[in-house]
């Protein structure tokens, strides 16, 4: 029994299938990467394990339990955690504030949620700004409070969807710094990335999808060279 | 709890307790009793709609409810209205259940849409319901006391309990999952909050306190009739300009506005008539435009004009 396992997931849209027929498992530990050309069906995949969108078919499992069909907050307090691609920021409302909001979900009294707050802010090297409006952010910001605000509700399983997009040099190496310190502290992690120097250089394993489907899997060496993943990224006069 | 988080809502209780004794004329005790009724029912619609964000255009049909409750009690069975405070709140609560549950799976503007529809489903029915109700002819009851000063400190307990429900609520969990809730429903939900329970954890008590306030006004003007008690015009909209004039999701806001509102009220009746509503709308239109936040969510800004002081940038360092 594999820690996380996707079956055979399908999402129409209408007339359109987004994600067609795929199927994966993730180890305990491990980063696993998921990448595709714009529009392939990433985040609809996330959205298909946090249960934004139902399944058309399939099934998803997470540590041995059924859990397509359970709530999103359900999915969160089994321990899958998310950030999202355009960012959420709850914006009337502090950095600490924030993170404490993920922090509740594993107690009740403001002390421990703002001390577990705090906490995982040092983590994510985002304590200088606790106290600052999350509207106010850079966006580097932004996606480190994604990162913080789910870390918060302490996830067995963390979704990183594109937390280093639109990130500078500088800020992607202290992202992948951060990624790295979450799969130490014990976190598995699926990530969802564009920035190949991220995805390639932390994932232990990759799916590549185009159009809703696999079109390859294997370790980052295997992906770079793989025939299917180069012409969907640069076209067949390249493959 | 530090010293002077306690400070001034006790200056407020002694001067509160202590007021009616300086204005001793029925008169102004009455402006008083009328500003206590909807600073509380104020500060039920702030815990929804402010905090949580769920806005409702119908909290006449729990007031109404609330004030039904108790007239209705008294012409059929003889029975005190006084026992309607008790009943109208869960009869309130009640009624908000099955809405609240349809209508927070929903998004958008539907539970909006749903209360404004249930405030004229109540006003209608019980003008038509006219052997059970009395329909527009409404219903009398003699007054219990002769004088203001009852009155006076009942108001004052209802909009206390109101206060003290609405601090508690917002300074726990539950206050930081409803403006979650309010700011990003996706984001609160993926952080494991149960958005639909929440949402009714902040709907049931403003509900109840909307009853409360409801059988309370029966009693204290002693006439009501669906017109007046269930109005759109005059309850349901009034106290979204109330809590907006004094501050949305500020727990001041709602007492603050409710203070102007009935203020200008009395001031502008004398000599512009019926436009002292004319004069209120105008007044709210620029704090809109002036204070978005409300009279006491600017009060740094409103200082800092007051003063002449140059504002402190965000970030600094400003010449």
């Amino acid at each position: 029994m594999s820690f996380f396992e996707v079956k055979n997931i399908v999402k129409n849209f209408g007339g359109l299938t987004a994600v067609n027929n795929v199927s994966f498992t993730v180890e305990k530990g491990e980063i696993f990467g998921l990448i595709g050309p714009n529009g392939s069906g990433k985040t609809t995949i996330f959205n298909l394990i946090n249960r934004f969108y139902p399944l058309t078919s399939g099934e998803i499992y997470f540590q041995g339990q059924r859990i397509d069909g359970l709530p999103t907050h359900k999915i969160c307090e089994l321990g899958i955690g998310r950030t999202f691609q355009v960012v959420k920021p709850l914006r009337r409302m502090t950095v600490l504030e924030n993170v404490m909001a993920g922090a509740f979900l594993h107690t009740g009294s403001i002390a421990r949620a703002r001390a577990k707050a705090l906490e995982v802010l040092d983590f994510c090297a985002l304590a200088h700004r606790k106290d600052v409006e999350a509207k106010s952010l850079t966006i580097a910001d932004r996606k480190r409070l994604e990162i913080a605000r789910a870390l918060a509700t302490e996830p067995k399983l963390l979704l990183l969807d594109e937390t280093a997009a639109g990130l500078n040099p500088k800020e992607q190496e202290e992202a992948i710094a951060i990624i790295q310190k979450i799969r130490d502290a014990g976190i598995t992690i699926i990530i969802v990335e564009h920035v190949m120097k991220v995805i390639m250089g932390i994932s232990n394993r990759i799916l590549a999808i185009n159009f809703g489907r696999e079109i390859a899997r294997g370790t980052p060496r295997e992906i770079a060279n793989h025939p299917e993943v180069i012409k969907a990224y640069l076209g067949d006069a390249y493959a | 709890m530090t010293a002077k988080s306690w400070l001034t809502p006790t200056i407020i209780a002694v001067v509160a307790l202590v007021l009616p004794f300086l204005l001793r004329d029925p008169y102004p005790q009455h402006i008083l009793i009328m500003i206590l009724i909807w600073a509380t029912l104020g500060t039920a619609w702030n815990l929804l709609g402010g905090y949580a964000g769920q806005v409702s255009f119908g909290h006449a049909a729990f007031f109404g409810l609330g004030a039904y409750s108790a007239g209705l009690l008294f012409l059929h069975l003889k029975i005190s209205t006084w026992w309607g405070m008790l009943l109208g709140p869960f009869v309130a609560t009640a009624v908000a259940v099955p809405i609240g549950l349809i209508c927070f799976r929903l998004r958008g503007p539907y539970f909006a849409l749903a209360t404004l529809a249930l405030g004229e489903i109540f006003r209608l029915v019980f003008t038509n319901w006219v052997k059970f109700t009395h329909g527009a002819q409404g219903i009398l009851i003699l007054s219990t006391f002769p004088t203001k000063l009852p009155y006076y400190y009942i108001a004052l307990a209802i909009w206390g309990l109101a206060m003290f429900t609405l601090n508690r609520l917002i300074n726990s969990k539950l206050g930081y999952y409803f403006v979650s809730i309010r700011e990003d429903q996706d984001a609160a939900e993926s952080l494991g909050i149960p958005t639909t329970r929440y949402k009714m954890y902040a709907f049931l008590p403003s509900a109840f306190l909307a009853g409360l306030t409801g059988a309370f006004y029966m009693n204290y003007i002693a006439f009501i009739d669906p017109h007046v008690v269930f109005s759109l015009g005059d309850i349901s909209v009034m106290v979204i300009l109330v809590v907006m004039m004094g501050g949305v999701a500020n727990p001041w806001g709602a007492p603050v506005g409710a203070a102007i509102y009935i203020a200008l009220n009395e001031i502008f009746r004398a000599w512009l008539g019926s436009a002292n509503v004319l004069a209120f709308g105008i007044l709210v239109c620029l704090v809109i435009l002036f204070l978005p936040n409300g009279v006491m969510g600017e009060l740094g800004q409103i200082r800092r004009t007051a003063f002449r002081q140059k504002p402190a940038a965000a970030g600094g360092g400003q010449k």
